[in-house]
């Protein structure tokens, strides 16, 4: 379940941004999150209502993915492709020596208010 | 009401936890204390291992072991019963993990003072522990022969953070399908600076290496 702890640091830096900004209440929350950062979308927003609801500036907030492609880069052939369809080893030579180049993100993409 | 409004903050949900454990780690620096962060699945020996590691080095450094757990305090009291050495439990309060605010807490009641080395047990996870930097000067993971030699592909983001990695429980490897040189190729496709030390918590053998690697790197801490 460590989708709530990754909760408790967004509703940490949502309030904070809030007080910054002196906003009294938020609307929605975007987050992008990358397709193999292991944080499960579903288990996200599920944590956040629950932990969302106990902040009175975050009372009924919603929370909205973006999902983030995974994209793997070979060092071999220098070919970019799907990390999720073919792993860590590259499907046009076959090498290993291949690098993440994005879909590994847990990021808050912005808020509304 | 006003309008809707739109507030970019594009920011990593670990930035806050990435800057708190580098901030811990240069007051470590500071005391001249080491701390290692051990990782590992339930049941894979952490503690049996620290048990026997602690006994080889408890005269060479001053040692101190902090045990993460959801609940209880057996690990601390087993740690203390069979090494002598100080040793207290953290209780996560249901997280399964630690992060950097955490272990500060935890180190707040070591007396650092005359302390060179503070162990941390944490949680027994192979996902979350990964994604939280405690703070610690190095990461050591345990993996256990029952659990399989593929491990690292499963879990790629532990393999990628550790320093080293310690095979624990080779005494059953003839009874498992665990084959060490494809362990350790899995593990260096993900993460090609990581040692490897096999190990026998039980009977002991290969803890020699464990020891020396970790008093190296004490060393290499305090005096560079």
């Amino acid at each position: 379940m460590h989708e709530l702890g990754i909760v408790f640091y967004i509703v940490k830096d949502v309030k904070q941004v809030a007080e910054e900004n002196h906003v009294e209440h938020v609307s929605s929350v975007v987050m992008d999150i990358g397709e193999v950062s292991t944080v499960v979308p579903h288990l996200l927003t599920d944590c956040w209502r629950w932990a969302a609801d106990k902040e009175d500036v975050l009372r009924g907030c919603e929370m909205k993915v973006n999902t983030i492609p995974a994209v793997t880069l070979c060092g071999d052939c220098n070919k970019e492709y799907e990390t999720v369809k073919f792993g860590k080893t590259c499907p046009y030579c076959n090498s290993k020596n291949t690098w993440l180049l994005r879909g590994n993100e847990v990021e808050i993409n912005s808020i509304i208010v | 009401m006003d309008a809707i409004k739109v507030i970019e903050i594009k920011k990593s949900v670990f930035e806050d936890n990435d800057k708190d454990a580098e901030n811990l780690r240069k007051e470590l620096k500071d005391k001249g204390v080491f701390l290692l962060n051990l990782m590992s699945a339930p049941g894979s020996g952490k503690t049996t291992t620290l048990i026997q590691t602690l006994n080889r080095i408890k005269d060479k450094v001053h040692v101190a072991v902090m045990e993460a757990d959801i609940d209880s305090d057996v690990d601390a009291v087993k740690i203390r019963e069979a090494t002598g050495v100080s040793s207290i439990q953290l209780h996560t309060g249901g997280m399964c993990h630690l992060d950097a605010e955490m272990t500060r807490q935890g180190l707040d009641n070591v007396e650092l003072k005359d302390v060179d080395l503070v162990v941390l047990e944490n949680v027994g996870n192979l996902v979350c522990p990964a994604e939280f930097d405690t703070g610690a000067v190095r990461n050591a993971m345990i993996l256990s022969v029952p659990e399989g030699d593929d491990k690292p592909l499963k879990y790629p983001l532990m393999f990628t953070v550790c320093d080293l990695v310690i095979i624990n429980k080779t005494d059953v490897m003839p009874y498992f399908d665990f084959d060490l040189n494809r362990c350790k190729e899995y593990i260096h496709q993900r993460n090609p600076k990581a040692q490897v030390i096999p190990i026998c918590a039980k009977t002991g053998e290969g803890v020699d290496a464990f020891a020396q690697w970790l008093l190296a790197e004490v060393n290499a801490w305090k005096n560079n």
